[in-house]
């Protein structure tokens, strides 16, 4: 595997008035690597992917994103449109599509800060809009497929079911040609089915070169998906280190897993 | 079956009383002041009793059918529920020659009626055009404006103020008029960039405002309430035109209008820009974390909205030929917004129909030009209840891969 970090966080923290929500973070994430950062609930999690994904400036810190064979982008204070044009770009806890949208415009949203055409070129309709609209549609498409929701195409995203909206929010962001793919609970409130589906997913996009860090609550998911583990608590980082050193470590089982828990 | 309970006839009754009783004053008591006499109209409150009850009830009904048809439509997994205009629209052997008969008739319209209806239908497509250029900002963008009549203002004024002073033609002046209006968007867009729903309207309120007190105050600059006129009407290659022939001329030239604005919103709407207009209505944090970036969007939302109400309005004072500042109040800017709600979010021939509806129901019903407000009210809120997504919903376009290999 390439050791090369691709996303390098460090020292980063995050002040609500007079409350530390995160506290002297330090990440390293390993180009073509599925990391994932758990926590009990309130670590500040979601706070991290926020500061990461520009909705909120940190207090103090550095967030740097190396795209290979390039020199590496401090993403601080960068607004979010900004950060996805970089090349990160996220799911959401909750859902967000645009529900009154269709499943493939949902996905052509995605391709706007990777494509040109403006108010000009939309009345005129030039070969070059024309061109780049063919091949948006046909990128989105394939994402469609690659994530099983072609057949829907055309449905309004509020009529999918649950798991297909999270599939699709997730060829939503593939469509804004991340380096680094970040996924806020991917399984929340999935079935075992779904789950397992989300699992291959995940490993298919990985073995198309993306990097990916997942926070997720589900511990089977957690452990068999990922390579490489953080663990915070109270905004500060606890442990880290691959699935079986995390497993067995005896302040995460304190601070996240509570004693008695014992994963199957 | 519908039934009627005993629940649904006490709440008709109760809603019989309290009509009964909101209306008294005026449907009751009548002053007749030379004789000082008060004329007390006791059967009106009758038949606000009576149609009150049956209205009430008819309601209720119409509920239980609605929700029945619902709970069955939910039972049929599956078929989802597609609306009266796209059926229209995917039926070419209805829709074709609908439209050509449409066509036709707004072509051919100044031959068969009086110059009177010509006048009026123009004020109507002018009014189409202010629709749906508020559309791209309320409808497609989702940002609440209620001062969009002060761009038509800007538009109407840079046109009567280039005429009165530099004797600049309405064709000149057309684009120019665009383009101011589209700046003051721009201006307006700025401050109110960070606001939403509420309080953006109140902005948006309060800056119509302010373009129509300093219009009626600034007396310098706009002649105040006096108002411009001898404005030049639009010209035809220096051809003297008798009065028939000037309005026939205008007619043409708004139906040119109105096209071209259809041709160019349902362009846009189907763009790259057009979705992200979409989508900024939708969810704007996503929007924001997919790529798009809000402040150009929301601006861009703003001066393509307001370019239109410009456009328009170098329209309107050509076409009156004398403006004043009482024409921009903000009974306008309900109206505009009335076009676009009755007439459903987002389409454009929604649109249509509801300025047409909003602007020739009222010249041709002038004899009950009283209760004309009461009867506005009513149409809006039975909207709301039966139909809130306007005449005609907004429907998706759809997209074919250009290697069609998907199903």
């Amino acid at each position: 595997m390439n050791m090369e970090p691709i996303l390098s966080v460090r020292g980063l923290c995050m002040d609500f008035g007079g409350i530390r929500a995160l506290d002297k973070l330090d990440l390293r994430i390993r180009a073509g690597e599925i990391a994932a950062l758990i926590g009990p609930n309130g670590a500040g999690k979601t706070t991290f992917f926020n500061c990461l994904t520009g909705i909120y400036t940190p207090t103090a810190g550095e967030l740097l994103l190396a795209p290979p064979g390039q020199p590496s982008r401090r993403l601080n204070g960068l607004k979010p449109n900004r950060v996805t044009e970089a090349g990160l770009a996220r799911t959401f806890q909750n859902i967000r599509l645009f529900p009154g949208m269709t499943v493939l415009e949902n996905v052509l949203i995605g391709r706007h800060c990777r494509t040109k055409a403006k108010i000009l070129g939309a009345i005129l309709r030039d070969p070059r809009t024309r061109r780049e609209e063919r091949e948006n549609v046909d990128i989105g498409m394939a994402l469609l497929k690659k994530v099983g929701l072609a057949h829907m195409a055309d449905e309004v995203a509020k009529n999918l079911p649950y798991g297909a909206q999270r599939r699709l929010e997730i060829a939503r962001a593939l469509a804004t040609e991340p380096l680094l793919l970040l996924l806020d609970e991917p399984a929340a409130g999935m079935n075992p089915q779904e789950t397992q589906e989300l699992i291959s997913l995940i490993r298919s996009i990985r073995a198309e070169g993306l990097s990916i860090l997942l926070i997720e609550h589900d511990m089977k998911l957690v452990m068999s998906l990922s390579d490489y583990i953080f663990v915070v608590d109270y905004g500060r980082k606890i442990a880290e280190g691959v699935p079986e050193e995390v497993r067995i470590n005896p302040v995460v089982i304190k601070a996240y897993l509570g004693e008695e828990v014992d994963y199957a | 079956m519908n039934v009627i309970t005993i629940k649904n006839f006490r709440n008709a009754l109760v809603t019989a009383l309290w009509f009964m009783f909101l209306t008294f004053p005026i449907m009751v008591i009548k002053v007749n002041t030379t004789e000082n006499l008060i004329v007390w109209r006791w059967h009106n409150l009758l038949y606000v009793g009576a149609t009150a009850f049956t209205a009430s009830l008819l309601t209720a009904l119409y509920r239980q059918y609605r929700d029945r048809k619902r709970s069955q439509q939910q039972q049929e997994e599956g078929t989802s529920r597609v609306s009266w205009n796209e059926r229209f629209f995917n039926t070419p052997a209805i829709a074709r020659p609908v439209c050509a008969l449409g066509a036709l008739f707004f072509l051919v319209f100044p031959l068969l009626f009086s110059t009177y209806q010509v006048n009026i239908m123009t004020t109507a497509l002018m009014y189409v055009v202010l629709g749906l250029g508020l559309n791209i900002v309320v409808g497609v963008a989702g940002l609440l404006n209620l001062g969009y009549v002060a761009f038509y203002a800007v538009g109407a004024y840079t046109y009567a103020l280039l005429n009165m002073h530099y004797g600049v033609g309405f064709w000149v002046a057309l684009p120019l008029g665009g383009i101011m209006a589209a700046l003051f968007g721009i201006l307006l867009g700025f401050p109110v960039l960070r606001l939403r729903g509420d309080y953006l309207a109140i902005v948006t309120l309060g800056f119509g405002e302010i373009i129509l007190l300093v219009l009626k105050n600034w007396s310098e600059f706009s002649q105040g309430p006096g108002g411009i006129s001898n404005i030049s009407r639009p010209g035809l290659f220096n051809i003297q035109l008798s009065m028939e022939a000037t309005l026939n001329y205008q007619y043409y030239l708004t139906i040119a209008m109105v096209l071209l604005t259809i041709f160019v919103i349902n362009r846009l709407q189907n763009s790259r820009i057009g979705r992200a207009l979409f989508a900024l209505r939708e969810d704007e944090i996503a929007c924001q974390a997919m790529g798009i970036d809000k402040t150009t969007i929301k601006l861009t939302a703003f001066a393509l909205g307001a370019t239109w109400a410009g456009l328009a309005g170098v329209f309107f004072a050509a076409k009156n030929a004398y403006i004043n500042p009482d024409s921009f109040t903000f009974l306008e800017s309900a109206m505009i917004l009335c076009i676009v709600v009755l007439g459903g979010m987002g389409s454009i021939l929604g649109v249509i129909i509801g300025a047409l509806v909003l602007i020739l129901l009222p010249e041709y019903l002038r004899a009950f030009s009283d209760y004309r407000m009461l009867a506005f009210g009513a149409i809006l809120v039975s909207m709301m209840i039966f139909r809130p997504q306007g005449i005609v919903a907004n429907i998706r376009q759809s997209y074919r891969s250009s290697k069609d290999g998907a199903p």
